[in-house]
């Protein structure tokens, strides 16, 4: 009886080595310029030769603006880190490359599952602690240092320590108007920051199978906020259809074999787990971040908390610390909190769901006047491309959004997306740390309808009360 | 990688849970493409009271000097004390990058991060996790002596001072790799052999993902 983390363990087993390491195949390589020429220099150094051109997928993304693309990247020190991904690109003759202004360039983990790139059964690495994105396609995907992007590029393989395994069963179904940020954040809630360290986490329940993949994509996604390296949902027929018919997917001819393997890619019935975690789905009501940490989180109706709730002395110092840099008050109303950027992008919700969720708010309408920015970044060329096909950009440039080109954008602010000292977001990306969104500035995460509705409001709101999502 | 040898030196205790990579290095200065010249800028907002936003790496910064690592007496640590979860949040080599090039050595905490524990040791940065209570009272003394001072030696998995040894564990194959400054792709392409003959049989099962 084996899960599907044991499954997709022993099928890219290279070795065993009496150390108690392993070698592990790769698949899939997804490549960005931040994270990599490190790795390409250390090739060169030491006269070594990518082992499998074929299975790298590179794009920029991290540092390239989302406005003005005919201007170029004005920033010298971004640019030079964008050409050299484009000169290691071309020296070592990698085929597969959405550079910074084609068509089809986006966020690496929107990119690979919308092209096919990512492929159930795989194994999905990237100099990127968010590739545990792709785990939602029932693949063995994570998050790996410059070292181990080299390590790849030069064997195909990584040295790696079988995880443990973690069950995260989502018992029941979510409530409406909650969706699958949710979800997550509440899970990080509940586990903590550092709960799945030393763990794959496979999620699973009607909770789950009720997610669309975006949705599954986002749930996976925030795993690494939760200690985790890879998040696991097993395939099923939302899945299969999914993947079929894209740029990278099987060809006709394999497409029924790979259908018949692809079924098999779920835990056996009987299969054990090192730890089971359950949550109760409709418990869960839409998410705000309070803190610097994913896991201080409240519900929509919840309050900041007060010192007194927290158990342990070294977290009452990081609260303490959190709310000085949130600028917030222990048992404020979270609906109470005013917003002054909204972001709606980021590799964790700037998918075609995300973006007609938030549509669905600003149709009805327009951002507040004590916003001062409501920006919308579409994940990929693509999703940009099939978001103006619906009309979705008019509706968030009438609304009083501002409509980008994709990227990375402010949910890292290595480009010029940033929050400015003392402004504070509503968010749709996955992390809140202390300077993240720019030095000084203040991020609440949440979903993409609790950012439109922030953006509508001026402060977080239910918007359950008022709209049918 | 540098042979790892041991070494006796001031612990800086750093008293925070979940310090993430994000604060170990801040995005701005991630723009190189260098693996050195990180550590002027390691902890960047904590360390420093203006903001260097754009990342220029410039030298003229005022001096936060309630910050820890700004006390005279850590300037020259190799040893840095913290608290669990360490290194949390992104998978940037950069932030083991910056600890090394600022001169630390060695991190003691009650837990790490993962990748941030992987890309430690592959750049022979030594993570030693501890007992928590054991955590407790190595930061009771650094508040009570004020230069609690620690010797590391690998090769017997000990830390130690006239009062106190530690003995701590740590994976074969990551000591091994550190005491001799292994490189691990050198390794991994010894087994070249295998690699293919995986590789045959593979394609074979799974023809699509040629």
């Amino acid at each position: 009886m084996k899960t599907l983390y044991d499954k997709l363990w022993e099928s890219h087993l290279v070795s065993e080595d009496e150390n108690g390491t392993s070698l592990i195949y790769i698949d899939r390589h997804l490549l960005h310029e931040v994270t990599s020429p490190q790795a390409f220099e250390g090739l060169s150094i030491n006269n070594r030769n990518p082992w499998r051109t074929n299975s790298v997928l590179a794009t920029a993304d991290h540092n390239t603006p989302t406005k003005n693309w005919s201007h170029g990247i004005k920033d010298p020190i971004s640019k030079i880190q964008v050409d050299t991904l484009d000169k290691n690109i071309r020296k070592f003759k990698i085929n597969n490359y959405f550079p910074f202004g084609s068509k089809n360039q986006g966020i690496v983990h929107v990119i690979g599952p919308e092209t096919g790139a990512t492929l159930p059964g795989m194994t999905v690495v990237c100099g990127d602690s968010h590739t545990s994105t792709h785990g939602a396609f029932g693949c063995l995907a994570f998050g790996i240092g410059t070292s181990e992007v080299e390590h790849v590029l030069a064997t195909q393989c990584l040295v790696q320590k079988k995880s443990k395994s973690m069950q995260i069963n989502v018992v029941g179904h979510l409530n409406k108007g909650v969706f699958a940020k949710d979800l997550v954040l509440y899970i990080i809630g509940v586990i903590g920051t550092a709960g799945g360290t030393g763990y794959a986490i496979e999620y699973s329940g009607d909770a789950i199978q009720d997610l669309s993949m975006e949705g599954r994509m986002t749930v996976c996604n925030m795993t690494i906020e939760a200690g985790a390296r890879a998040g696991l949902i097993a395939v099923d027929d939302k899945t299969i259809e999914y993947v079929k018919n894209k740029k990278f997917s099987p060809s006709n001819e394999q497409l029924n074999s790979a259908i018949e393997y692809w079924k098999t890619l779920k835990t056996d019935e009987n299969a054990t787990f090192d730890k089971v975690i359950s949550i109760i789905g409709n418990d869960i009501k839409p998410q705000v971040t309070w803190g610097t940490s994913p896991e201080m989180v409240s519900s929509i109706d919840g309050i900041v908390p007060t010192l007194d709730s927290i158990s342990s002395e070294d977290r009452k110092n990081s609260f303490s610390k959190a709310l000085n840099y949130m600028d917030l008050k222990p048992g404020a109303k979270i609906t109470d909190i005013p917003v002054d950027v909204v972001f709606i992008g980021s590799c964790t919700n700037s998918r075609i769901e995300d973006l007609r969720l938030a549509a669905e708010i600003f149709k009805k309408e327009k951002v507040s006047k004590n916003i001062t920015s409501a920006i919308v970044v579409p994940g990929s060329g693509p999703v940009k491309e099939q978001a103006e096909k619906e009309g979705l950009h008019e509706i968030f440039i009438e609304a009083g959004c501002e409509w980008r080109e994709p990227g990375c954008s402010m949910c890292l602010g290595m480009n010029d997306d940033k929050l400015k000292s003392g402004q504070r977001s509503a968010s749709t990306s996955n992390r809140n740390f202390e300077g993240r969104q720019g030095a000084g500035g203040r991020t609440h995460l949440v979903s993409p309808a609790m950012a439109a509705a922030t953006a509508v409001a001026g402060h977080f709101y239910d918007y359950r009360k008022d709209f049918n999502l | 990688m540098k042979k790892f040898e041991s070494f006796n030196s001031i612990v800086t205790p750093l008293d925070m849970i979940n310090v993430d990579t994000d604060a170990i290095i801040p995005k701005q200065f991630l723009k190189s493409i260098k693996r050195t010249g990180f550590g002027n800028n390691l902890f960047d907002d904590w360390r420093y009271l203006d903001k260097d936003i754009e990342g220029s790496g410039r030298k003229d910064r005022k001096i936060n000097h309630d910050f820890i690592l700004n006390k005279k007496i850590y300037v020259d640590s190799k040893i840095l004390l913290a608290r669990e979860n360490f290194g949390c949040g992104s998978s940037r080599e950069h932030a083991p990058w910056a600890l090394l090039d600022y001169g630390f050595q060695v991190i003691i905490s009650s837990s790490f991060a993962d990748i941030f524990t992987s890309n430690s040791f592959k750049n022979g940065l030594l993570l030693i996790t501890l007992d928590k209570k054991i955590i407790e009272t190595l930061f009771d003394k650094t508040k009570k002596e004020n230069n609690l001072y620690l010797s590391v030696n690998l090769t017997d998995q000990k830390v130690f001072n006239d009062d106190i040894t530690i003995d701590f564990e740590i994976d074969k194959f990551k000591k091994k790799c550190l005491i001799e400054g292994l490189d691990e792709i050198g390794l991994t392409l010894q087994k070249s052999n295998i690699i293919e003959e995986f590789e045959k049989k593979y394609y074979k099962k799974y023809p699509w993902l040629i």
